[in-house]
């Protein structure tokens, strides 16, 4: 049983990084809350003046706002549907016998370790220039026209190099999961004449569901703040079509130097993120236990 | 024990994995080659894959032009200092909780998770703001301190899940034989957490080094580690590809190499031990 010296030891060897975490959650949180409800802009010092909740009803009137929610939605969406659809019948061949199986590995989950702003530019210039690029030299190999990704389909040239970026992710925690997998029960399944799709239907996907969900979470967290990948690539443009909530917050912030809206906009997005880690906190909470 | 393997499903999935594995790997592979052309050559359609004129000039001209250098020494001291210092405050609070658990641990831990899930937009204007009224901004330190706090709950997170492995009979037997507190910290607790401890490392080793909201908002210059450098490319003049995939490869080639290394740690770090 813990002394109450251990226990005096343990509470203080807890609260430097408590202490740390409440002021990093607290203070910036409470100075957002206090900046929205001020008109307040670095263009013109001075001038502050406390206006209620008029940033919020800006903000939320604003049609970038909706225009972003919008984008933000649909970048989200395509990529972790991307990411899952793709991502299962790759985990699912790489958890075959297959020669230099960790060769491969390492080649598929390379993506992930590479920097957004690698990543974007390379995407952007190297592959997706409508004159230069490899695609555009591909598309005309096989007779097609090239396509001007960035002017003509923005938003799912974000979605493809954000999906290339989370692909590995995904299939590499569904792999893991594969792999443990009790291989018995498939033999068995297997001997009792059940087919490939059914033993996959009945077996392997409920084994698959608790690390896609646990995918979906952690993904959705992450792919909510994409940010650099618009930074170097489209601005958030041509006009508003790639601008997402975390970009029209900080075009607010460091290009409008609009403090008080992008406050109330920074808001949202924590009430938006905390929807999610509601049940983020809930799935993991209940791994806790065991 | 091992499914019946034909020959002809080996072959099969072989080829599969091999082509797909290469499909997703292959950007990554063109910017390497890229780097290694002159700018004539990488802009060239239709381009060449193999035979044109190798070069290394491209990284020459990356560092005299642009001072490579400092910028991957930004990158080292703000990914290596935040990654240092999280462990140095994480350590002592996962220990006390994996081995002195309380009614409370539970919610303290899922507590500091939620601070991870709180999205950096939300209080970028008072950090842009406290940062520019404390001159940190483009400040090494702003970032290390910024970076450090960012990951912590993970790192807290991804301690606390290898320390409660450690079996506690162990513990029980050193304090039996009258071990105290510090010595079973010295030779019984950090031999096995050694491993728990470096993978922890790694794993937020490389997420500093990649991180590119901050990065990109808080340091312009003198402290812009190479995300933000390479972002500088988003608005070059003439012809830049080649210079652009030199500095890239040299920017991701030692993370690539650590990444390998953790892949493993990689899924349970980043799902908080939800899968393993």
């Amino acid at each position: 049983m813990a002394t109450r010296q251990t226990q005096f030891l343990a509470r203080s060897l807890l609260t430097p990084a408590v202490g740390l975490l409440f002021i990093w959650m607290i203070v910036p949180l409470a100075l957002t809350l206090y900046f929205s409800t001020l008109h307040y802009s670095l263009l013109d010092p001075g001038s502050e003046s406390f206006v209620g909740l008029e940033n919020f009803r800006y903000f939320l009137t604003d049609p970038a706002f909706l225009a972003s929610l919008q984008n933000t939605l649909v970048l989200v969406g395509s990529v972790l549907g991307l990411t899952i659809l793709l991502g299962i019948p790759l985990a699912l061949l790489l958890d075959q016998p297959v020669i230099g199986r960790n060769f491969v590995r390492l080649m598929v989950i390379a993506p992930f370790f590479v920097m957004p702003t690698v990543s974007a530019l390379v995407w952007k210039n190297l592959l997706m220039h409508p004159v230069s690029g490899l695609f555009a030299w591909l598309a005309k190999v096989v007779g097609l026209t090239p396509v001007d990704w960035f002017n003509d389909v923005p938003l799912f040239s974000v979605i493809l190099i954000v999906a290339w970026q989370w692909l590995p992710f995904a299939t590499l925690i569904l792999l893991t999961a594969l792999q443990s997998l009790d291989e018995e029960q498939k033999e068995a399944a297997e001997m009792d004449g059940a087919s490939a799709v059914s033993t996959f239907i009945y077996i392997t996907l409920p084994h698959l569901a608790r690390p896609i969900t646990v995918v979906i979470l952690i993904e959705t967290i992450f792919l909510l703040t994409v940010f650099a990948e618009i930074f170097v690539t489209t601005g958030g443009g041509p006009g508003l079509q790639t601008t997402n909530i975390a970009f029209l917050i900080y075009s607010q912030a460091l290009i409008q130097f609009d403090v008080g809206s992008a406050s109330a906009g920074g808001l949202v997005a924590v009430v938006i993120a905390n929807i999610v880690a509601f049940f983020l906190v809930r799935i993991v909470g209940r791994n806790l236990e065991a | 024990m091992a499914r019946k393997s034909t020959t002809q499903r080996v072959v099969v999935s072989t080829i599969g994995a091999w082509f797909f594995g290469f499909l997703i790997f292959f950007p990554i592979l063109w910017m390497v080659l890229a780097s290694f052309k002159t700018e004539l050559e990488a802009f060239a359609i239709p381009p060449s894959f193999l035979f044109f004129h190798w070069t290394t000039e491209n990284y020459a001209t990356v560092q005299e032009r642009s001072d490579y250098l400092l910028h991957a020494m930004n990158s080292i001291i703000i990914a290596g200092g935040s990654t240092l210092i999280a462990l140095l405050i994480a350590i002592p609070a996962a220990w006390s909780m994996a081995f002195s658990p309380t009614k409370r641990t539970k919610d303290i831990l899922l507590w500091m998770l939620s601070t991870k899930m709180m999205p950096p937009v939300g209080v970028l204007v008072p950090i842009y703001l406290i940062y520019k009224t404390f001159g940190l901004l483009d400040s090494r330190i702003g970032l290390v301190f910024i970076l450090c706090l960012g990951n912590l709950p993970i790192v807290i997170w991804m301690l606390f899940t290898y320390f409660k492995e450690i079996p506690r009979d162990i513990l029980e037997a050193a304090r039996m034989d009258g071990a105290t507190i510090g010595r079973e910290l010295v030779y019984v607790l950090t031999p096995m957490a050694i491993p728990g401890l470096a993978s922890t490392l790694l794993l937020n080793l490389i997420l500093a080094w990649n991180e590119a909201f901050w990065t990109l908002n808080l340091s312009t210059s003198n402290a812009a580690p190479l995300t933000t450098f390479i972002a500088s490319y988003s608005s070059p003049e003439g012809l830049f590809w080649a210079k652009l995939s030199a500095a890239s490869t040299l920017a991701i080639a030692p993370i690539l190499v650590l990444g390998w290394f953790s892949q493993k740690q990689l899924v349970r770090g980043l799902t908080f031990g939800a899968v393993k």
